[in-house]
């Protein structure tokens, strides 16, 4: 059990200097900085204390927010995809092999490992630009950037998670 | 009683959801917002200190980029002086009896957090209020415009770049007198934009742009870029692309400059618009 919470803040800390310092000076072609501090989200354990998730989901889009100086972009969309994880991890796996206490994401299946990250990556980034630009007139922008740093962001994530954490 | 309470247990996390979220489009469009005082920005002590420690680190990595860009404007000034004083010496007759009178004072300044590639870009430099900094302060170096302070701690002090949408600042062509705006339309981070110029002003393609001396927060005559293409449609100029001398993505030390007189004239255009 403390293990747990060490593990998470350790986590929540290093993805949040790894962030800051680092992958948002990457511009790959130019533009492109992958947003892997996510992963935080992707990992925290499903437990039955939901509203601290929520809580730590904020602060940590909020401490990205006041590194990069745009205001609540980040805390916004990092609560909506804490708020929809389950949904969307109850859609992805279906009702036969979920069980909350057990979870796991490395013991299940690759593709729906992929799918889930995916998923979740692709609305996070989705309200991230669509705030950042803040204009109808600019939705081909958004898009675009939306899935190219989509890209980058998960396969980054899935290397990370397929590097740094124990197979069960 | 009983049902609003059994609501709220029911839709508990559905309204902390809300709550917060709601919160966060408050520091979102706070942030928008050009006056206010703003809560989340990197000229806090926390994120302002560690930007300045990795800074230390990776500034050893551009000083020779920053020797020349000294060098250059070392020549530049001293061309300027050369000029100057032949001027003197040929005009006897000309009493310069303004030694006293200072309009701009320079300050210099390191940035420490560059973005260039958001929609809304910001700079964090490593001066605050205990060097006499506050917010509405121009920001320039030796190539041109950077942009403008925003928020300022003890220490620190952000600076809204002119690659930002919030960001318009009164410019003029070098050749004629025509005022216009300048914008960023988030494409590219080496070209920006110039709207609201009248009709009759008359654009080449490489003719000069420089500040207008209409605000109160650059002096006049700074040069900023070169019109690189624009268009001429339904009797008005529809989009100025401006190329800009300064490289934004490669900013070292940079130059603030406090208008002396500020106070002065805001006050004076304040009580005439006020007596109308």
């Amino acid at each position: 059990m403390n293990n747990l919470i060490i593990a998470n803040s350790v986590r929540f800390i290093i993805l949040l200097f790894l962030q800051v310092l680092i992958l948002n000076h990457i511009l790959l072609f130019g533009y492109i900085n992958p947003m892997v501090y996510i992963v935080w989200v992707f990992l925290f354990p499903i437990k039955k204390n939901k509203s601290l998730f929520l809580i730590l989901s904020f602060l940590l889009g909020l401490s990205i927010d006041f590194f990069s100086d745009s205001g609540g972009i980040n805390a916004a969309a990092t609560l909506f995809i804490a708020f929809i994880r389950l949904p969307i991890l109850k859609a992805v796996l279906g009702k036969t092999d979920f069980d909350y206490l057990l979870f796991n994401l490395r013991s299940i299946s690759t593709s729906k490992t992929f799918t889930y990250i995916s998923s979740l990556t692709i609305i996070h980034h989705f309200i991230v630009f669509s705030l950042e630009y803040f204009s109808f007139n600019a939705i081909i922008n958004i898009i675009s950037t939306t899935l190219f740093t989509s890209l980058f962001t998960i396969t980054i994530s899935l290397l990370g998670i397929s590097l740094f954490t124990k197979k069960k | 009683m009983r049902q609003l309470i059994y609501f709220i247990r029911k839709f508990r996390y559905f309204l902390l959801l809300l709550l917060l979220e709601f919160l966060a489009l408050f520091f979102t469009v706070q942030h928008h917002s050009y006056h206010q005082s703003k809560f989340v920005n990197s000229a806090n002590s926390i994120t302002g200190g560690i930007y300045s420690r990795v800074n230390s680190i990776t500034e050893v990595f551009h000083l020779k980029t920053e020797n020349r860009l000294l060098v250059e404007e070392n020549i530049h000034l001293k061309n300027l002086f050369e000029q100057k004083e032949t001027l003197v010496f040929n005009d006897t007759t000309t009493v310069i009896d303004t030694s006293y009178f200072q309009k701009y004072q320079y300050s210099v300044a390191k940035v420490i957090n560059n973005n260039y590639t958001k929609r809304n870009n910001f700079l964090t430099i490593d001066k605050g209020t205990d060097l006499g900094l506050t917010s509405e302060l121009g920001v320039i170096n030796s190539n041109g415009i950077i942009g403008v302070i925003k928020n300022v701690s003890p220490h620190y002090a952000t600076v809204l770049s002119i690659l930002n949408s919030s960001s318009k600042i009164n410019v003029s062509l070098k050749n004629s007198r025509h005022f216009g705006t300048l914008t960023w339309d988030g494409k590219k981070y080496n070209t920006v934009q110039i709207i609201d110029i009248p009709r009759q002003a008359i654009i080449k393609v490489g003719d000069t742009i420089i500040t207008g001396g209409k605000s109160t927060i650059f002096p006049e005559g700074i040069k900023i870029g070169v019109v690189t293409d624009f268009k001429f449609e339904k009797n008005l100029y529809q989009q100025i692309n401006v190329l800009l001398f300064n490289d934004m993505s490669n900013l070292g030390y940079v130059q603030i400059i406090k208008n002396l007189q500020k106070t002065e004239q805001e006050t004076l255009e304040k009580l005439t618009t006020g007596n109308e």
